[in-house]
Protein backbone atom coordinates (compact mmCIF):
# COMPACT_ATOMS: atom_id res chain seq x y z
CA UNK A 1 0.00 0.00 0.00
CA UNK A 2 1.45 3.43 -1.55
CA UNK A 3 1.62 6.19 1.41
CA UNK A 4 -1.10 8.79 0.79
CA UNK A 5 -0.45 11.92 -0.70
CA UNK A 6 -2.81 15.17 0.74
CA UNK A 7 -3.95 17.36 -1.70
CA UNK A 8 -5.87 21.10 -1.22
CA UNK A 9 -7.86 22.81 -4.26
CA UNK A 10 -10.90 24.24 -5.48
CA UNK A 11 -14.02 22.50 -6.92
CA UNK A 12 -16.58 23.89 -8.02
CA UNK A 13 -15.75 27.28 -6.30
CA UNK A 14 -15.65 25.24 -2.89
CA UNK A 15 -12.17 24.61 -1.39
CA UNK A 16 -11.22 20.98 -1.02
CA UNK A 17 -8.77 18.62 0.54
CA UNK A 18 -8.66 15.03 0.24
CA UNK A 19 -6.04 12.03 0.33
CA UNK A 20 -4.98 10.21 -2.26
CA UNK A 21 -2.47 7.91 -4.00
CA UNK A 22 -0.07 8.91 -6.57
CA UNK A 23 -0.71 6.75 -9.14
CA UNK A 24 -4.76 8.09 -8.70
CA UNK A 25 -6.14 9.86 -11.25
CA UNK A 26 -7.95 13.09 -10.85
CA UNK A 27 -11.37 11.45 -12.21
CA UNK A 28 -11.03 8.39 -9.73
CA UNK A 29 -10.26 10.96 -6.80
CA UNK A 30 -13.68 12.85 -8.36
CA UNK A 31 -15.94 10.17 -8.64
CA UNK A 32 -14.54 7.70 -5.21
CA UNK A 33 -13.45 9.88 -2.72
CA UNK A 34 -15.31 13.31 -3.55
CA UNK A 35 -18.89 11.59 -4.55
CA UNK A 36 -18.31 14.21 -7.71
CA UNK A 37 -19.99 11.18 -10.11
CA UNK A 38 -20.86 13.63 -13.21
CA UNK A 39 -17.82 12.92 -14.90
CA UNK A 40 -17.49 9.78 -16.66
CA UNK A 41 -14.96 6.99 -17.17
CA UNK A 42 -15.35 6.10 -20.54
CA UNK A 43 -12.42 4.84 -22.30
CA UNK A 44 -9.94 5.63 -19.17
CA UNK A 45 -7.07 6.32 -21.83
CA UNK A 46 -7.73 10.35 -23.21
CA UNK A 47 -9.70 9.28 -26.20
CA UNK A 48 -13.66 9.70 -25.69
CA UNK A 49 -14.06 13.17 -23.33
CA UNK A 50 -16.47 11.34 -21.07
CA UNK A 51 -14.88 12.70 -17.52
CA UNK A 52 -14.00 16.18 -19.40
CA UNK A 53 -13.67 18.99 -16.64
CA UNK A 54 -11.83 22.12 -16.40
CA UNK A 55 -8.48 22.41 -14.93
CA UNK A 56 -7.61 26.17 -14.07
CA UNK A 57 -9.87 27.33 -16.97
CA UNK A 58 -8.85 24.66 -19.71
CA UNK A 59 -10.88 21.47 -20.56
CA UNK A 60 -9.14 18.51 -20.00
CA UNK A 61 -9.33 14.33 -19.85
CA UNK A 62 -9.97 13.95 -16.01
CA UNK A 63 -8.70 10.34 -16.57
CA UNK A 64 -4.89 11.00 -17.33
CA UNK A 65 -4.23 13.77 -14.69
CA UNK A 66 -3.44 12.39 -11.51
CA UNK A 67 -4.86 13.68 -8.74
CA UNK A 68 -1.95 14.76 -7.16
CA UNK A 69 -1.06 17.20 -10.05
CA UNK A 70 -3.94 19.32 -8.86
CA UNK A 71 -2.33 21.06 -5.81
CA UNK A 72 -3.28 24.47 -5.94
CA UNK A 73 -5.55 24.01 -8.56
CA UNK A 74 -9.16 25.35 -9.34
CA UNK A 75 -11.27 22.73 -10.77
CA UNK A 76 -14.76 23.04 -12.52
CA UNK A 77 -17.12 19.84 -12.90
CA UNK A 78 -20.50 19.37 -14.42
CA UNK A 79 -22.14 19.82 -11.39
CA UNK A 80 -20.89 23.07 -11.66
CA UNK A 81 -22.76 23.95 -14.09
CA UNK A 82 -26.58 24.22 -13.23
CA UNK A 83 -26.83 27.41 -10.90
CA UNK A 84 -29.11 26.94 -7.45
CA UNK A 85 -31.65 24.12 -9.10
CA UNK A 86 -31.48 25.68 -12.66
CA UNK A 87 -30.19 23.87 -15.46
CA UNK A 88 -27.76 26.35 -17.43
CA UNK A 89 -28.75 27.03 -20.96
CA UNK A 90 -26.40 24.28 -22.49
CA UNK A 91 -28.22 21.62 -20.75
CA UNK A 92 -31.40 22.89 -21.25
CA UNK A 93 -30.67 22.73 -25.17
CA UNK A 94 -29.22 19.64 -24.63
CA UNK A 95 -32.50 18.21 -23.00
CA UNK A 96 -34.44 20.26 -25.44
CA UNK A 97 -33.11 19.04 -28.42
CA UNK A 98 -32.74 15.41 -27.28
CA UNK A 99 -29.02 16.00 -28.10
CA UNK A 100 -28.07 12.28 -26.08
CA UNK A 101 -29.38 8.60 -25.97
CA UNK A 102 -27.45 7.07 -23.38
CA UNK A 103 -26.05 9.65 -22.17
CA UNK A 104 -22.90 8.59 -20.65
CA UNK A 105 -20.84 10.71 -23.48
CA UNK A 106 -23.28 13.77 -22.05
CA UNK A 107 -21.23 15.15 -19.21
CA UNK A 108 -18.23 16.01 -21.27
CA UNK A 109 -20.10 17.21 -24.13
CA UNK A 110 -21.65 19.84 -21.73
CA UNK A 111 -18.15 20.90 -19.97
CA UNK A 112 -16.58 21.07 -23.20
CA UNK A 113 -19.55 23.04 -24.68
CA UNK A 114 -19.24 25.54 -22.22
CA UNK A 115 -15.99 26.04 -22.24
CA UNK A 116 -16.17 26.55 -26.37
CA UNK A 117 -19.26 29.26 -25.57
CA UNK A 118 -17.17 31.06 -22.62
CA UNK A 119 -14.04 31.56 -25.60
CA UNK A 120 -16.23 31.95 -28.63
CA UNK A 121 -19.97 33.10 -28.23
CA UNK A 122 -20.79 32.64 -31.95
CA UNK A 123 -19.14 29.40 -33.06
CA UNK A 124 -19.75 28.11 -36.56
CA UNK A 125 -21.04 24.65 -36.78
CA UNK A 126 -17.25 23.56 -38.18
CA UNK A 127 -15.45 25.54 -34.77
CA UNK A 128 -18.58 23.59 -32.47
CA UNK A 129 -17.57 20.07 -34.35
CA UNK A 130 -13.62 20.99 -34.59
CA UNK A 131 -13.67 21.90 -30.51
CA UNK A 132 -15.94 18.94 -29.49
CA UNK A 133 -13.26 16.34 -31.80
CA UNK A 134 -12.40 14.79 -28.61
CA UNK A 135 -15.71 14.08 -27.30
CA UNK A 136 -16.99 10.52 -28.35
CA UNK A 137 -20.95 10.07 -28.62
CA UNK A 138 -21.56 6.21 -30.33
CA UNK A 139 -25.71 6.86 -30.05
CA UNK A 140 -26.51 10.75 -31.38
CA UNK A 141 -24.71 10.75 -34.64
CA UNK A 142 -23.54 14.44 -33.69
CA UNK A 143 -25.84 16.33 -35.26
CA UNK A 144 -28.29 17.13 -32.80
CA UNK A 145 -25.35 17.36 -30.20
CA UNK A 146 -24.08 20.74 -32.95
CA UNK A 147 -27.56 22.00 -32.75
CA UNK A 148 -27.91 22.36 -29.43
CA UNK A 149 -24.84 23.64 -28.63
CA UNK A 150 -26.37 25.74 -31.77
CA UNK A 151 -28.76 26.99 -29.87
CA UNK A 152 -27.41 27.52 -26.77
CA UNK A 153 -25.30 29.66 -28.06
CA UNK A 154 -27.98 31.66 -29.60
CA UNK A 155 -29.59 31.85 -26.13
CA UNK A 156 -26.92 33.03 -24.24
CA UNK A 157 -26.46 35.94 -26.88
CA UNK A 158 -29.84 36.92 -26.33
CA UNK A 159 -29.37 37.48 -22.53
CA UNK B 1 -2.31 2.05 -12.59
CA UNK B 2 0.55 -0.01 -10.54
CA UNK B 3 1.82 2.22 -7.48
CA UNK B 4 4.73 4.79 -7.62
CA UNK B 5 5.93 7.90 -5.90
CA UNK B 6 5.33 11.70 -6.82
CA UNK B 7 7.66 14.26 -7.09
CA UNK B 8 7.46 17.65 -8.37
CA UNK B 9 10.58 19.09 -8.24
CA UNK B 10 10.65 23.33 -8.43
CA UNK B 11 14.14 23.69 -9.80
CA UNK B 12 15.79 22.02 -12.55
CA UNK B 13 18.75 20.77 -10.43
CA UNK B 14 16.53 19.22 -7.62
CA UNK B 15 14.42 17.49 -10.97
CA UNK B 16 17.69 16.50 -12.58
CA UNK B 17 18.98 15.05 -8.90
CA UNK B 18 15.62 12.95 -8.51
CA UNK B 19 15.96 11.60 -12.19
CA UNK B 20 19.66 10.27 -11.52
CA UNK B 21 19.34 9.03 -8.35
CA UNK B 22 16.05 7.13 -7.98
CA UNK B 23 15.77 3.88 -6.96
CA UNK B 24 14.90 2.38 -9.95
CA UNK B 25 12.80 3.36 -13.20
CA UNK B 26 11.76 7.29 -12.80
CA UNK B 27 9.71 8.77 -15.50
CA UNK B 28 8.90 12.49 -16.27
CA UNK B 29 5.62 13.96 -16.20
CA UNK B 30 4.23 16.54 -18.20
CA UNK B 31 1.08 16.92 -20.02
CA UNK B 32 0.57 12.87 -19.56
CA UNK B 33 -1.38 12.46 -22.17
CA UNK B 34 1.27 9.83 -23.45
CA UNK B 35 3.01 8.58 -19.80
CA UNK B 36 -0.38 8.24 -18.34
CA UNK B 37 -2.02 6.18 -21.07
CA UNK B 38 1.29 4.06 -21.27
CA UNK B 39 1.42 3.38 -17.21
CA UNK B 40 -1.53 2.48 -17.46
CA UNK B 41 -1.74 -0.20 -20.45
CA UNK B 42 1.74 -1.05 -18.85
CA UNK B 43 3.62 -0.43 -21.94
CA UNK B 44 6.33 1.64 -19.79
CA UNK B 45 6.84 1.21 -16.25
CA UNK B 46 8.22 3.68 -13.19
CA UNK B 47 8.91 3.93 -9.68
CA UNK B 48 9.42 7.17 -9.53
CA UNK B 49 7.12 10.04 -11.62
CA UNK B 50 8.70 13.26 -11.12
CA UNK B 51 6.15 15.89 -12.43
CA UNK B 52 8.33 19.08 -14.16
CA UNK B 53 5.26 21.59 -14.73
CA UNK B 54 6.26 23.33 -11.18
CA UNK B 55 9.79 24.49 -12.38
CA UNK B 56 9.77 27.79 -13.97
CA UNK B 57 11.90 26.84 -16.68
CA UNK B 58 9.86 24.28 -18.11
CA UNK B 59 6.76 26.94 -18.46
CA UNK B 60 8.38 29.84 -19.79
CA UNK B 61 6.72 30.96 -23.22
CA UNK B 62 8.70 34.30 -24.35
CA UNK B 63 9.14 35.16 -27.63
CA UNK B 64 10.56 38.62 -29.22
CA UNK B 65 11.02 38.98 -32.94
CA UNK B 66 14.75 39.74 -32.38
CA UNK B 67 15.62 36.69 -29.84
CA UNK B 68 12.89 34.89 -31.24
CA UNK B 69 10.96 32.07 -29.42
CA UNK B 70 12.19 30.21 -25.76
CA UNK B 71 9.47 27.45 -25.37
CA UNK B 72 9.57 25.66 -22.17
CA UNK B 73 9.55 21.87 -22.37
CA UNK B 74 6.23 21.43 -20.67
CA UNK B 75 4.36 24.39 -21.97
CA UNK B 76 0.83 23.31 -23.04
CA UNK B 77 -0.06 23.63 -26.79
CA UNK B 78 -3.05 25.66 -26.54
CA UNK B 79 -0.76 28.49 -25.12
CA UNK B 80 1.43 28.21 -28.51
CA UNK B 81 -1.77 28.78 -31.03
CA UNK B 82 -3.65 31.03 -28.83
CA UNK B 83 -0.57 33.29 -28.62
CA UNK B 84 -1.29 35.59 -31.91
CA UNK B 85 2.75 36.94 -32.35
CA UNK B 86 4.37 33.08 -31.57
CA UNK B 87 1.34 31.40 -34.45
CA UNK B 88 2.25 34.42 -37.10
CA UNK B 89 5.86 33.93 -36.63
CA UNK B 90 5.86 30.04 -36.52
CA UNK B 91 2.82 29.18 -38.18
CA UNK B 92 4.42 25.37 -38.77
CA UNK B 93 4.24 25.08 -34.85
CA UNK B 94 1.12 26.72 -34.17
CA UNK B 95 -0.62 24.18 -37.11
CA UNK B 96 1.08 21.50 -35.57
CA UNK B 97 0.03 22.03 -31.82
CA UNK B 98 -3.16 22.85 -32.78
CA UNK B 99 -4.25 19.12 -33.82
CA UNK B 100 -2.26 17.49 -31.08
CA UNK B 101 -5.28 15.03 -30.44
CA UNK B 102 -8.15 17.15 -29.52
CA UNK B 103 -8.61 20.52 -27.58
CA UNK B 104 -8.69 18.26 -23.97
CA UNK B 105 -5.44 16.85 -24.82
CA UNK B 106 -3.78 20.27 -26.08
CA UNK B 107 -4.78 21.64 -22.89
CA UNK B 108 -2.39 19.40 -20.99
CA UNK B 109 0.17 18.12 -24.15
CA UNK B 110 3.37 19.65 -24.79
CA UNK B 111 6.19 20.30 -27.57
CA UNK B 112 8.77 18.90 -25.38
CA UNK B 113 6.56 16.15 -24.59
CA UNK B 114 6.04 15.21 -27.84
CA UNK B 115 9.88 15.40 -28.44
CA UNK B 116 10.33 13.01 -25.57
CA UNK B 117 7.82 10.95 -26.62
CA UNK B 118 9.66 10.51 -29.57
CA UNK B 119 7.23 8.49 -31.85
CA UNK B 120 8.21 8.63 -35.43
CA UNK B 121 4.37 10.34 -36.35
CA UNK B 122 4.83 13.24 -33.51
CA UNK B 123 2.58 16.32 -34.99
CA UNK B 124 4.96 18.69 -33.65
CA UNK B 125 8.58 17.27 -34.45
CA UNK B 126 8.56 18.01 -38.17
CA UNK B 127 8.01 21.67 -37.18
CA UNK B 128 10.71 21.87 -35.12
CA UNK B 129 13.18 20.53 -37.32
CA UNK B 130 12.08 23.03 -40.18
CA UNK B 131 12.22 25.40 -38.16
CA UNK B 132 15.67 25.05 -36.95
CA UNK B 133 14.85 24.74 -33.27
CA UNK B 134 17.60 23.80 -30.34
CA UNK B 135 16.82 21.55 -27.63
CA UNK B 136 17.96 22.66 -24.20
CA UNK B 137 19.28 19.47 -22.54
CA UNK B 138 19.90 19.88 -18.22
CA UNK B 139 21.52 17.06 -16.33
CA UNK B 140 23.98 15.80 -13.63
CA UNK B 141 26.93 17.23 -15.96
CA UNK B 142 25.43 20.66 -16.90
CA UNK B 143 23.67 21.61 -20.28
CA UNK B 144 23.74 20.73 -23.52
CA UNK B 145 22.58 21.64 -26.74
CA UNK B 146 20.91 19.27 -29.07
CA UNK B 147 19.49 20.04 -32.70
CA UNK B 148 15.33 18.63 -33.17
CA UNK B 149 16.84 16.26 -35.71
CA UNK B 150 19.30 14.48 -33.62
CA UNK B 151 16.86 14.82 -30.73
CA UNK B 152 15.27 11.17 -31.63
CA UNK B 153 17.57 8.18 -32.00
CA UNK B 154 14.69 5.25 -32.58
CA UNK B 155 10.75 4.85 -32.06
CA UNK B 156 10.24 5.76 -28.58
CA UNK B 157 14.00 6.68 -27.86
CA UNK B 158 16.13 9.67 -27.65
CA UNK B 159 19.29 11.40 -26.41
CA UNK B 160 18.44 11.86 -22.95
CA UNK B 161 20.37 10.11 -20.60
CA UNK B 162 20.00 9.31 -16.63
CA UNK B 163 19.14 12.79 -15.22
CA UNK B 164 18.56 14.18 -17.93
CA UNK B 165 15.79 16.19 -18.81
CA UNK B 166 14.50 18.69 -21.71
CA UNK B 167 13.93 21.66 -20.75
CA UNK B 168 13.74 24.44 -23.43
CA UNK B 169 13.27 24.63 -27.31
CA UNK B 170 14.90 27.45 -28.75
CA UNK B 171 14.07 29.01 -31.74
CA UNK B 172 15.27 31.24 -34.23
CA UNK B 173 14.04 34.85 -34.28
CA UNK B 174 11.79 34.88 -37.64
CA UNK B 175 13.61 35.81 -41.43
CA UNK B 176 11.88 38.55 -42.13
CA UNK B 177 10.75 37.14 -45.70
CA UNK B 178 10.19 33.95 -44.16
CA UNK B 179 7.15 31.19 -43.99
CA UNK B 180 6.75 27.82 -42.91
CA UNK B 181 4.04 25.38 -42.75
CA UNK B 182 3.30 22.11 -41.59
CA UNK B 183 0.76 19.26 -43.24
CA UNK B 184 0.20 15.62 -42.35
CA UNK B 185 -2.15 13.41 -43.94
CA UNK B 186 -5.16 11.33 -41.71
CA UNK B 187 -7.95 9.72 -43.47
CA UNK B 188 -10.51 11.72 -41.41
CA UNK B 189 -10.65 15.38 -39.61
CA UNK B 190 -9.26 15.53 -36.69
CA UNK B 191 -7.70 13.14 -33.61
CA UNK B 192 -5.74 11.24 -35.66
CA UNK B 193 -2.29 9.80 -36.16
CA UNK B 194 -0.16 10.81 -39.23
CA UNK B 195 0.30 8.46 -41.87
CA UNK B 196 2.80 10.56 -43.34
CA UNK B 197 3.65 14.30 -42.59
CA UNK B 198 5.72 17.03 -43.26
CA UNK B 199 7.29 20.50 -42.26
CA UNK B 200 8.50 23.27 -44.43
CA UNK B 201 10.63 26.57 -43.54
CA UNK B 202 11.20 29.12 -46.17
CA UNK B 203 13.04 32.58 -46.61
CA UNK B 204 13.13 34.02 -49.52
CA UNK B 205 15.53 36.67 -51.20
CA UNK B 206 14.32 40.28 -51.34
CA UNK B 207 12.78 39.80 -54.95
CA UNK B 208 10.45 37.24 -53.11
CA UNK B 209 11.03 35.13 -56.40
CA UNK B 210 14.20 32.87 -55.24
CA UNK B 211 14.14 30.82 -52.08
CA UNK B 212 17.53 31.89 -50.16
CA UNK B 213 17.19 28.99 -47.42
CA UNK B 214 14.82 26.15 -47.06
CA UNK B 215 14.64 23.36 -44.41
CA UNK B 216 12.25 20.36 -45.13
CA UNK B 217 11.61 17.36 -42.38
CA UNK B 218 8.96 14.62 -42.70
CA UNK B 219 7.72 12.67 -40.28
CA UNK B 220 5.80 8.92 -39.78
CA UNK B 221 7.67 7.64 -42.72
CA UNK B 222 10.99 6.09 -41.22
CA UNK B 223 12.06 5.53 -37.14
CA UNK B 224 12.16 8.63 -36.46
CA UNK B 225 11.46 12.25 -37.79
CA UNK B 226 13.48 12.77 -40.53
CA UNK B 227 15.57 15.80 -41.68
CA UNK B 228 15.49 16.05 -45.37
CA UNK B 229 19.01 17.37 -45.99
CA UNK B 230 19.17 17.18 -49.50
CA UNK B 231 16.24 18.92 -50.67
CA UNK B 232 16.47 21.35 -48.11
CA UNK B 233 20.33 22.28 -49.90
CA UNK B 234 18.99 21.65 -52.82
CA UNK B 235 16.25 24.48 -52.64
CA UNK B 236 18.62 27.11 -52.31
CA UNK B 237 18.73 29.44 -54.81
CA UNK B 238 15.97 28.01 -56.81
CA UNK B 239 13.15 30.07 -58.34
CA UNK B 240 9.91 29.39 -55.88
CA UNK B 241 7.70 27.62 -58.19
CA UNK B 242 5.64 24.58 -58.27
CA UNK B 243 8.46 23.10 -60.56
CA UNK B 244 10.66 23.54 -58.00
CA UNK B 245 8.87 22.20 -55.01
CA UNK B 246 8.08 19.08 -57.16
CA UNK B 247 11.32 18.57 -57.30
CA UNK B 248 11.88 19.26 -53.88
CA UNK B 249 9.52 16.85 -52.93
CA UNK B 250 11.30 13.87 -55.16
CA UNK B 251 14.46 14.66 -53.08
CA UNK B 252 12.62 14.26 -49.70
CA UNK B 253 10.90 10.82 -50.91
CA UNK B 254 14.86 9.82 -50.41
CA UNK B 255 15.04 9.92 -46.76
CA UNK B 256 11.67 8.50 -46.23
CA UNK B 257 11.98 4.58 -45.43
CA UNK B 258 8.20 3.76 -44.38
CA UNK B 259 6.62 0.82 -42.76
CA UNK B 260 3.49 -0.65 -44.36
CA UNK B 261 0.72 -0.72 -41.26
CA UNK B 262 -2.53 -0.51 -40.70
CA UNK B 263 -2.41 3.58 -41.58
CA UNK B 264 -1.10 3.10 -44.66
CA UNK B 265 1.68 1.16 -47.24
CA UNK B 266 4.91 1.84 -47.61
CA UNK B 267 4.00 3.09 -51.42
CA UNK B 268 1.22 5.03 -50.34
CA UNK B 269 3.55 7.12 -47.81
CA UNK B 270 6.00 7.46 -49.98
CA UNK B 271 3.88 9.13 -52.58
CA UNK B 272 2.74 11.45 -49.33
CA UNK B 273 6.33 12.34 -48.69
CA UNK B 274 6.49 14.33 -52.53
CA UNK B 275 2.90 15.77 -52.20
CA UNK B 276 3.03 17.16 -48.60
CA UNK B 277 6.19 18.23 -49.27
CA UNK B 278 5.49 20.24 -51.76
CA UNK B 279 2.00 21.52 -50.54
CA UNK B 280 4.11 22.80 -47.38
CA UNK B 281 6.52 24.42 -49.71
CA UNK B 282 3.99 26.10 -51.28
CA UNK B 283 2.12 27.34 -48.40
CA UNK B 284 5.41 28.20 -46.85
CA UNK B 285 6.51 30.31 -49.50
CA UNK B 286 2.81 32.19 -50.04
CA UNK B 287 3.17 32.68 -46.16
CA UNK B 288 7.17 34.42 -46.40
CA UNK B 289 5.63 36.62 -49.39
CA UNK B 290 3.13 38.05 -46.88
Amino acid sequence: MSKKIHVSTTVNGESVEFLCEARQSLLEVLRENLSLTGAKEGCNNGNCGACTVMLNGVPVNSCIVLAVEVEGAAIETVEGLACHGHLHPIQKCFLEGAALQCGVCTPGFLVTAKALLDKNPNPSEHDIRFNLANNLCRCTGYDKIVKAVQAAAAELQTR
Amino acid sequence: MKSFDYAAPTSLAEASALLAHANGQARILAGGTDLLVQLREHLREADLVVDVKRIPELMELSFTPEQGLRLGASVPCYRIYEHAEVSAAYPALAEAARIVGGWQIQSRASVGGNLCNSSPAGDTIAPLIALGASCTVVGPEGTRQVAAEEFCVSPGKNVLRRGELLSTIVFPPPAKSGGSAYERFIPRNEMDIAVAAAGSWVELDPSGKTIKNARVAITAVAPTPRFAAEASQWLAGKPATEETFAQAGELAKKVASPITDMRGTQEFRVHLVGVLTKRTLAKAVERARG
